[in-house]
């Protein structure tokens, strides 16, 4: 691999390894609440890359000047912004109806670990 | 119960290994426990199996995962460098939302004009997902409330009723205010500069949960109700969906609106935009609460 280059787009690759450790967390760990927090380690992955795809050296955030108004080429891209913002109201509703869903299967089978609360369930079932 | 519930739920997060360590630890709230023992007994045998069997899962997941990021970084080589103006994704669209904002949305935050005039719509989806989690997660947790209180009467130790922590009443009613206003300012400033309906009503949702803390939920009770959420949030969605149905309808494009356009940069301009922040204020403060209130004590 190019090293220049991935220090290049260093917040790049960061937000990859960021969704890396999310996705591991997500596929290790049997507790249902690590499971989540692994599941937003991803978002907040997914948001740091979009909001690094936008972002220009030397421009200013996207706020026009009353006084004296600045052209186009003064400011970073808007639209990541708007993304992310869509991304992070997503994420905390599918965080909130996650940890719900949690919260009930806890209920029931008193217990968080995965594994168990299928066995319990498959149990139930026959 | 509900602290056997808690201390438990805390210990099922603290063990690094939960299968083994739960089914070993004294607490096991289990109603059969005899057919647990059993499968325990029954366990020790597929015990060598299930131990291979998640080595097995464990290595490959995290040469997955290994995979995963070592081809998304073969994709970042790729990518355009960082911090660079001639990056594909500067193209017509975003220059069309910088050099024409101002003129066609009336907001000198150009970013509040993306997403509330020119793809309102969007935004409009957006709420809606917010509401929609936060009526599953009513649907989820509050059912559950009401039958376990049918069932087992006896008062559970809400937070409520523990005595008054004066040194967090305090700081909450001091706090508290200055916390709310801010996020009034920053939901009705949000056509002015950075800020918003979504943050603005981030913050405001963080100091009713605050107040809630600290005051107890009678308190709060008295001007923030089910029948309060409900109502705010369905009046919210409901302008919203209204008025950007009533501008779709009249072209979508430069809206001829009976609200003035104002000047730009004072407070009454950029026509729906002020508005339409302060119900999506609405609507995210009221979910806030909602969630926070629903996983407290299933009910808001």
């Amino acid at each position: 691999m190019d090293l220049q280059a991935l220090l290049d787009n260093r917040v790049e690759a960061a937000a990859i390894v960021l969704f890396g450790i999310g996705l591991t967390t997500l596929l290790l760990n049997r507790n249902l609440i690590r499971k989540i927090i692994g599941f937003s380690f991803m978002d907040s992955a997914v948001f740091l890359f979009l909001a690094s795809e936008g972002y220009i050296e030397g421009r200013t955030a996207p706020v026009q000047n009353i006084l004296s108004a600045r052209p186009a080429g003064a400011f970073v891209s808007p639209i990541p912004a708007g993304l992310v913002l869509t991304g992070i109201v997503v994420s905390v509703s599918v965080t909130a109806l996650m940890l719900a869903l949690t919260v009930r299967l806890y209920r029931h089978y008193h217990t968080l670990n995965l594994d168990e609360i299928l066995h319990l369930a498959r149990r139930e079932e026959e | 119960m509900k602290a056997d519930l808690d201390r438990d739920l805390v210990s099922s997060l603290d063990e690094a290994l939960p299968e083994e360590s739960h089914l070993d630890s004294g607490h096991l709230h289990r109603h059969d426990a005899g057919v647990a023992r059993q499968d325990r007994r029954l366990a020790a045998g597929e015990n060598r199996a299930a131990r291979v069997s998640l080595l097995v899962y464990r290595s490959i997941s995290v040469l997955a995962a290994l995979a995963v990021i070592l081809i998304l970084l073969w994709g970042v080589l790729d990518l355009p460098l960082f911090g660079r103006g001639n990056n594909p994704v500067e193209n017509e669209v975003s220059l069309r939302y910088l050099q024409s904002g101002l003129q066609e949305g009336g907001a000198v935050n150009l970013v509040a004009n993306m997403i509330l005039d020119y793809r309102a719509f969007d935004t409009l989806g957006e709420s809606n997902v917010l509401f929609a989690a936060c009526c599953t997660v009513i649907l989820l947790l509050r059912r559950i409330q009401d039958r376990e209180s049918a069932v087992s009467p006896l008062g559970e130790a809400s937070p409520s009723a523990l005595p008054e922590d004066p040194v967090l009443a305090l700081g909450a009613r001091v706090l508290c205010p200055v916390i709310l206003l801010f996020g009034i300012y920053i939901i009705l400033n949000g056509h002015l500069g950075p800020g918003g309906g979504f943050s603005g009503g981030a913050v405001m949702g963080a100091g009713l949960i605050l107040l809630r803390n600290a005051l107890g939920t009678e308190r709060i009770g008295r001007f923030f109700s089910y029948r309060t959420f409900r109502r705010a949030v369905f009046a919210a969605l409901s302008f919203y969906a209204l008025s950007k149905a009533w501008s779709f309808y009249t072209g979508a494009n430069r809206l001829p609106s009976f609200i003035p356009a104002g000047t730009p940069g004072a407070i009454l301009s950029a026509g729906l935009i002020l508005p339409l922040n302060i119900a999506v204020g609405l609507v995210v403060c009221c979910t806030m609460y909602g969630f926070f209130a629903l996983f407290e004590k299933g009910d808001i």
